[in-house]
């Protein structure tokens, strides 16, 4: 491109983004002539330079806009919002003419008519709006002003009453304070340049460079003591390191050049919405990254324009609230430790959280009972979330439900945090926290095997270091470890397995004698990397990686130390997502979920805790466990690989927890007998450690053994509850299709194909029920909640007998029941209910509400005898 | 100099040899020749990539032209290696090979496409071959170097 022509469009470009500010600015104060004679100059210019060049439309609209502001200069007109509006047009005209022009260098076809009319006419008065004499707006010395401007070599002396300090006029020396500061904010723009980005790039790599040498010159220069080099040294350090803090600050920007669009946004949205809005920003010097200033603009604008759109009211309604008429959006940004903190606030109606609960739930984001153990902190974090606006109605402004995700995993990505705070009718305000700069950041660095890696500072909650001796133990889910930090089980990653750099079994940290834990967070997710070594925090200078390296995502970028050599930088992200955690708003909901679900009952139920192998003990709900026996293991006989015992009259068969357990051919074991009917099966285990009463959290489900449910504390201790349904499964896989072709008598022959719907909220119980229901024989479908069993019902699903849980969220079992038998085709379908309150009273109201009988969440005999009965007196009755 | 270099009839490049074998890149492609640099491993990374190392401050990515082209790896790790730095993509790049020669200018005349029977690993990352009066020079293509290795990125 014409370099002419490039360096106008770059200089129209800064003008026409001040313009903004400075017009709106007019519109407050019509009677600056300071600003005036500001904004007169750069249309001016605009309109000389394009004769210049020879863009003949741009010039003509220039002019235009010259004439309006030239008569409102001289004050023939006075400054009307109609005039302010007329001239934001035409600068936005010019800017989509700069726009073309900076792609194709040429101007685009066709003309401006209709805006040149308008601009004529608020210059000429014919817009209908009256006129306003000169005397009172615009004070005679004006004038004098303008003509200082246009000679001002012939004006040596200004007489004190001017006003205006022109552009073309060197800095006045004496004059009055506020000529003085015009004076300096002119004088300062003057003393910049314009510097390409690639030489500032090149400046910084050079002097990242020449920090590695001074680093390494200190190093041979503090093996030699007395050496004539130390004085020397010394002064070369200080001079690289202040060179360094300079060149970095040739990066930062004030951030007030993210904000010169905001005014105008407002003013724009204020007249839209018919609100009055002071927009006050403060701290606009506050410097910071041009790269993150980039990475903000988009965010702070999207912030801005939902404050001015959901906060702020309109003047009625605040009128009515007793608050001033005109709302304030307040944007304020400062530094602290490192960080620049900006925080956007209003005194508009806040956030109405039982808005943001009804959506909540309307989305599936939470249930009812869920929100209301959240405090409204938490429950205000939903806004976050993908999908979501509080906006009742789509307004062309926001409420398209891409908002506040999309600003979040904006700051999320340069290694910020947002937080809000609301009050109900005093507003709110967020406050986003970020990093300086993205160039250099903090990072933590950790030895793994040989090698060593950066993880930044930001996403480290905190490091443990487990020793054989610390408090502080790692344990095991199935050869998958966890480490219990303050009664919560945090899932661990060892990096070395990560990075494939184990070398062999010796190698792995389960036999190292000291490791260290680093807590980290990735959304609302923790967990734990294990690694061999902490050496060192240091401020690293982040560099990408090569693109045929970019597909690790393990990776962020590299960095070279002080020692020269060069490390890989992790990025947690994409350790949570490889090692299983996904996308990290699904871990939110997921991480809830897990949690939540549980908690909805809090009845204690008694395990039995063993030992089987391995380092992790077992559990499983005693209900199941029909009887502990003790076996001699020398009497144990094999029938096709099978281990089995005589017992009680008829062959038993043995089944180990792991597959690799091993079989020992004598000495006594202790055995856990599950049965069903007249079959029974023995689990091998090495010892009954307890029966413990508790409140069971499944906290993980397991990954790839079969076998286990998940894992939970029990005793205090990471415990694996099995699930019986798989073992009893393994033990009888065959002798189960025979008895059923064999077609046994009675029960069994009933049981056959009679389908059964369990509903009951916890997963764990689901899990409980459903090997103690389709061992007998029974198909089972278990659900979580009613309104699944509704669904089903609708698409005309049948079952012979419904279990339900009482105590359950959304829809509780009596509402279910009251459902079942008053609408749809499954009133005839006889219902358990099943709860952990058995006293007459419940039975009464359970009865009421249409259950056909109620039987006590922990009895499995008696609930199997109720549904062996039931579908008995169902079947004779048909 | 100058003029050789915008002489059609000839083109100047870096001679390097692999397992005994005389290749040769353009000359103009090549930044740096380094001596035994300290590589820093990367894991996770291809087999290809050595590693990477720091030259005057920036970050270049190892390459081991052994195991690109199929050949097999060193025998003593004591041999001293050598590094050729090239710019590729707007990423730096050094390809580990056994030494580095001259830069010779060759003549037009005694390039001749690659002969079929060439395993096709060589055949995909070269242009042809300069017939020198002992050797034959073999001339790589360093887009096709890096044409599998990105697309296994990708």
């Amino acid at each position: 491109m014409d370099d002419l022509l490039n360096e106008f469009l770059t200089e129209t470009k800064e003008n026409l983004d001040r313009l903004d500010t400075e017009i709106v600015r007019l519109e407050q104060e019509p009677n600056n002539p300071e600003l005036l004679g500001s904004i007169f100059r750069v249309m001016h210019t605009i309109k000389g330079t394009c004769g210049f060049l020879g863009l003949p439309r741009l010039e003509k609209v220039a002019h235009a806009a010259e004439n309006v502001l030239d008569v409102i200069r001289k004050g023939k007109r006075a400054v009307t919002p109609y005039a302010i509006s007329v001239v934001l047009e035409a600068i936005d005209q010019i800017k989509f003419i700069t726009a073309i022009l900076e792609e194709s260098e040429k101007e685009p076809e066709g003309e401006d008519k209709t805006l040149i009319a308008c601009l004529n006419a608020v210059a000429t008065g014919d817009d209908g709006e009256d006129s306003v004499e000169t005397s009172d707006i615009a004070p005679p010395q004006e004038e004098s002003a303008t003509a200082a401007a246009e000679k001002p070599d012939t004006q040596p002396a200004i007489t004190p009453e001017i006003k205006v300090a022109p552009a073309a006029v060197a800095p006045i020396k004496k004059a009055t304070p506020e000529k003085e500061k015009t004076a300096n904010t002119e004088g300062a723009a003057d003393q910049t340049i314009r510097v390409s980005l690639q030489l500032l790039e090149t400046l910084m790599n050079t002097v990242s460079e020449l920090v590695l040498t001074r680093n390494q010159l200190l190093q041979i220069g503090r093996s030699q003591k007395d050496s004539e080099f130390t004085v020397p040294l010394q002064r070369l350090s200080h001079v690289t390191s202040e060179l360094q803090e300079s060149v970095m600050k040739t990066r930062m920007q004030p951030i007030g050049n993210a904000w010169n669009k905001l005014p105008r946004i407002i003013r724009d949205l204020a007249n839209e919405l018919h609100k009055k809005i002071d927009l006050q920003m403060v701290g606009e010097d506050t410097e910071l990254d041009r790269q993150v200033l980039e990475m903000i603009k988009d965010p702070l604008t999207h912030m801005v324009r939902n404050s001015a759109d959901h906060g702020i009211e309109t003047p009625e309604v605040r009128k009515e609230s007793g608050k001033a008429e005109t709302g304030t959006i307040k944007l304020e940004a400062y530094h602290e430790g490192g960080h620049i903190i900006i925080s956007i606030s209003d005194d508009g109606k806040g956030l109405a959280i039982e808005k943001i609960k009804e959506k909540a739930i309307a989305n599936g984001l939470a249930t009812e009972d869920e929100l209301a153990e959240m405090t409204e902190q938490q429950i205000n974090q939903f806004i976050f979330r993908a999908g979501f606006s509080t906006a009742a109605a789509v307004t062309s402004v926001s409420g398209r439900g891409v908002g506040m995700d999309v600003v979040r995993t904006n700051i999320e990505k340069i290694g910020g945090t947002i937080d809000m705070r609301t009050t109900q009718g005093k507003g709110s305000t967020f406050t986003i926290k970020i990093p300086l700069t993205l160039a250099i950041v903090s990072a933590l660095i950790v030895g793994v095997g040989k090698e060593r890696f950066a993880i930044p500072q930001l996403s480290v909650v905190e490091l443990v270091r487990v020793t054989k001796h610390s408090d502080n133990k790692v344990e095991f889910i199935s050869n998958t470890p966890v480490l219990r930090l303050r009664d919560k089980i945090l899932p661990l990653v060892s990096l070395k397995k990560v990075l494939g750099l184990e070398s062999g079994q010796e190698d792995s940290f389960e036999n190292a004698s000291s490791l260290f834990i680093i807590v980290t967070q990735v959304g609302a997710y923790q967990f734990g990397m294990i690694v061999d070594k902490v050496f060192d925090t240091e401020e690293i200078v982040v560099k990408p990686v090569s693109s045929i390296l970019r597909h690790i995502a393990l990776f962020s970028g590299n960095t070279i130390l002080g020692d020269g050599s060069v490390i890989m930088i992790l990025d947690p992200n994409g350790i949570a997502a490889k090692t299983g955690e996904g996308g990290t708003n699904e871990a939110i909901s997921h991480a809830q979920t897990q949690e939540k679900s549980p908690t909805s009952i809090d009845e204690k139920i008694a395990m039995l805790v063993f030992t089987a192998g391995g380092r992790t003990p077992y559990a499983v709900p005693l209900a199941l466990v029909a009887r502990l026996e003790e076996v001699d293991m020398s009497t144990v006989e094999f029938s096709n690989g099978q281990p089995l015992i005589q017992y009680r009259g008829a062959l038993m068969p043995l089944v180990m927890v792991t597959p690799d357990y091993p079989l020992h051919d004598s000495g006594i074991q202790p055995i856990l007998v599950f049965s069903e009917g007249d079959r029974s099966m023995g689990l091998l285990v090495d010892k009954i450690v307890d029966i413990a009463e508790e409140v069971v959290k499944i906290n993980l489900p397991s990954s790839d053994h079969h076998g286990l449910l998940g894992s939970a504390i029990i005793r205090g201790q990471a415990t694996d509850i099995i699930d019986a349904h798989y073992y009893i499964n393994l033990a009888f896989a065959d002798w189960f299709k025979k008895s059923h072709t064999l077609g046994n008598a009675g029960s069994e022959n009933r049981s056959r194909n009679r389908r059964l719907l369990v509903v009951d909220d916890s997963a764990f119980f689901r899990n409980l029920l459903l090997p103690v229901l389709s061992v007998t024989g029974y198909e089972v479908i278990a659900l979580e909640n009613p309104l699944q069993a509704i669904e089903l019902r609708e698409k005309g699903e049948m079952f012979d007998l419904i279990i339900s849980d009482i105590e359950m969220p959304q829809m509780d079992g009596f509402a279910f029941a009251r459902n079942i038998k008053t609408e749809g085709g499954w009133n005839n379908i006889p219902l358990v209910a099943l709860s952990s309150y058995s006293s007459a009273e419940d039975f009464q109201k359970a009865k009421i509400a249409g259950f056909d009988t109620y039987v006590p969440k922990f009895d499995r005999d008696a609930l199997l005898q109720t549904i062996d009965r039931i579908l008995g007196e169902v079947a004779l009755a048909a | 100099m100058a003029k050789e270099l915008i002489n059609s009839q000839s083109k100047q490049y870096v001679a390097l040899t692999l397992a005994g074998q005389l290749f040769g890149i353009p000359v103009l492609n090549v930044h740096d020749v380094l001596q035994n640099p300290q590589v820093n491993n990367i894991p996770l990374a291809p087999p290809e990539v050595a590693g990477s190392l720091n030259l005057r401050g920036k970050i270049v990515t190892a390459i081991d032209l052994r195991c690109r082209l199929g050949i097999n790896t060193r025998e003593s790790k004591d041999d001293s290696t050598m590094c050729i730095v090239i710019e590729y993509k707007g990423d730096m790049y050094s390809l580990i090979v056994d030494s580095v020669r001259d830069v010779l200018t060759l003549p037009d005349k005694d390039f001749e496409k690659l002969p079929s029977t060439v395993h096709p690993r060589w055949r995909e990352v070269s242009q042809g071959i300069y017939k020198l009066d002992t050797e034959l020079l073999m001339v790589l293509d360093i887009g096709k170097l890096f044409a599998e290795l990105e697309e296994r990125a990708a």
